[in-house]
């Protein structure tokens, strides 16, 4: 520290003399999201370790995340453990819900924050500790913005679009289509009462994500969840193959 | 409003930094936010300022830079400069695009004293 004003800057020198008071420029090309990028690496790591399939759904509210993953679990359970990580500004409601099914489930409350980040979702899986080779299901912040940003470590992000949302919504959101592996078309029962152009919503999401898997789903009357379970078995079938190497 | 969230990152990054490096304020700080980032850049400036409070860069100001993002094109396999997600190929008109370069998100460099 500079012995004169006490600011901090007594080791630097310039031609030997103590630089004091002048501006300089520091470059630094650091990262900002490089701390997240750090706790999702640790949460892939450990996902990958155990054979575990991690899945994260994101949507805007009301899409009807939820309500899939109820039905996926009823599903799947017999066959694999499931754990659920529940992410809301407020409220314990879909856990409870979650757990209605028997299987695991934590809830985070991110209070006025508005996406999951990996720091938490670390907690989250401390805290259920899912045995090696199951399903962890991290339910995200219903935003529809947001959480694309934001790796927690899982292997895919699945985008969950309910029809009532318009066929633009992949034009209007589109960091999101782009962040995800698999769209999930909700609420496809609904089409016969809509003006919902399904294949301009199909087309519009390829434009966006070229690679984008998508599969109509009605959790309701169950259309189309063989299909995704088909999906998420071949994924899951992936991580057991990645964990044994 | 998840640029709240990333200027918490972009001050602890800074107060990281002045203790290594020695300084105590921050007059100036360059920013690169890439077009494909998820981010606003005046929702950024305005979290800034409100964050910075009470730190090294109370009252900096913000720079903030950002470079083109390219994508490939699915039909002619061609790389080119694209605005948003969406546009078609600038180059033959079809698409679809992928995009390898625009989601950068970095504090560049510092200006300290």
């Amino acid at each position: 520290m500079c012995g004169t004003c006490g600011c901090g800057e007594g080791q630097v020198q310039i031609d030997g003399k103590h630089h004091h008071g002048q501006p300089r420029e520091i470059a630094l090309e650091r990262d900002i999201m490089a701390k997240n990028d750090g706790y999702a690496d640790a949460n892939r790591r450990r996902f990958v370790e155990d054979g575990i399939l991690a899945l994260n759904l994101v949507s805007s509210p009301g899409s009807g995340k939820t309500e899939i993953l109820v039905k996926t679990i009823e599903m799947l359970s017999c066959a694999t453990p499931c754990y659920v990580v529940e992410g809301d500004q407020q409220t314990s409601n879909d856990a409870d819900r979650i757990r209605a099914t028997g299987a695991p489930a934590v809830q985070i409350n991110t209070g006025k924050g508005c996406h999951l980040d990996a720091h938490m979702v670390g907690h989250a899986v401390d805290d259920l500790g899912p045995k090696p080779g199951g399903i962890v299901f991290i339910e995200n912040v219903g935003n529809l913005v947001c959480p694309a940003g934001f790796d927690l470590g899982e292997a895919h992000k699945v985008v969950v679009l309910s029809i009532t949302e318009g066929e633009d919504k992949p034009l209007k959101y589109p960091d999101m289509f782009a962040a995800a592996d698999l769209a999930l078309i909700n609420k496809a029962d609904l089409l016969p009462y809509l003006d919902v152009d399904i294949d301009l919503m199909v087309a519009n999401a390829r434009r966006i994500n070229p690679r984008l898997v998508i599969i109509q789903t009605s959790a309701k009357t169950g259309a189309g969840m063989a299909d995704w379970l088909k999906w998420i078995r071949t994924a899951h079938h992936l991580a057991a193959a990645a964990a044994a190497e | 409003m998840h640029e709240m969230s990333l200027c918490e990152n972009i001050r602890e990054i800074i107060q990281e930094q002045a203790e290594k490096d020695g300084f105590t304020r921050v007059n100036r700080v360059w920013l690169e936010v890439g077009p494909l980032s998820c981010v606003e850049p005046d929702a950024l400036r305005f979290g800034f300022d409100v964050v910075m409070r009470g730190s090294v860069a109370e009252g900096a100001s913000v720079e903030i830079t950002t470079s083109p993002a390219k994508a490939r094109c699915l039909t002619c396999q061609q790389t080119a400069t694209v605005r948003q997600r969406y546009d078609p190929c600038p180059l033959c008109g079809a698409g679809p695009m992928e995009m390898i370069q625009g989601d950068a998100l970095k504090i560049s460099k510092l200006e300290v004293v």
